[in-house]
């Protein structure tokens, strides 16, 4: 029957005595670039609604939006969508019960990382 | 011993006590905006730096403003409920209630704005086409 076990299972060690790792790191990272994102979108949002608006008021919004402090603001927000992106097709893959071992999530984690990076310089100089 | 079938043990099990139904919702939208993503990534990339008239040239076309319109729907969704996984690891009671609340009232209010945005871009557009 499908009784609950009751198992004395290992607790998992302390964040501060567990040694850093590739995939914790990227796993963390995701948590981070996917909530972090909501920054990006809603200045980009906000300039949307100021060419909406009225053309001075867009005038006002895309001064910040291009401004040094709007670029800093999309260009990390476009590596952190592309890193979130990555993680995303390397979760799904996780969830389809492959690349599992470890040597594969230290591959798919590098590749996310190097990836996303690429894709961030191809995204500035394109567009 | 207690006759308890598997599908009953696993009801109401997870941090929402929906069991499965979040992780499958971000799964439905994960697949979805893998697709979005790249169109709009290049669509707002290339807006962003214009003049107003290239703006609202731009998100005035059908395919511009339907794609942002999704985008922008579907990740803000996945971002409420994303928002709300991390809230559940690290805040309890009240104070996990209220952050949750207020990531899916963010994630409705950026959703409301950006549709009204683009319904009257759409019709600024329509005008500025009827002049010339």
């Amino acid at each position: 029957m499908a009784e609950v076990k009751r198992v004395e299972r290992p607790l998992s060690p302390h964040l501060q005595i567990y040694r850093p790792q590739l995939t914790s790191f990227t796993s963390i990272l995701t948590r981070i670039t996917g909530n972090a994102l909501i920054v990006g979108v809603l200045l980009a949002v906000w300039w949307l609604l100021a060419a909406a608006t009225s053309p001075a008021y867009f005038e006002m919004a895309n001064a910040v939006a291009t401004s040094w402090f709007g670029d800093l603001i999309f260009t990390l927000s476009a590596w952190a969508l592309w890193y979130h992106y990555l993680a995303g097709l390397r979760h799904l893959y996780f969830d389809a019960g492959k690349g599992l071992d470890i040597e594969t999530a230290e591959k798919l984690g590098m590749g996310m990382i190097v990836g996303s990076v690429v894709l961030t310089i191809i995204t500035l100089i394109l567009v | 011993m207690r006759y308890l079938t598997a599908r009953k043990r696993a009801e109401g099990k997870g941090a929402a006590h929906t069991g499965t139904e979040h992780h499958w919702f971000m799964t439905v939208t994960s697949v979805a905006l893998a697709f979005l993503i790249p169109v709009f990534v290049i669509v707002f990339g290339r807006a962003l730096g214009q003049p107003a008239e290239g703006v609202i040239a731009t998100f005035s076309h059908p395919f511009p403003a339907i794609l942002t319109a999704l985008t922008v729907f579907v990740g803000m969704r996945h971002f409420a409920k994303g928002a709300q996984m991390m809230i559940e690891d690290y805040a309890q009671g009240p104070t996990r209630k209220a952050l949750i609340i207020l990531a899916s009232s963010i994630s409705y209010i950026v959703i409301a704005v950006a549709l009204y945005a683009l319904a009257k871009l759409t019709m600024v557009g329509f005008l500025f086409e009827a002049m010339h």
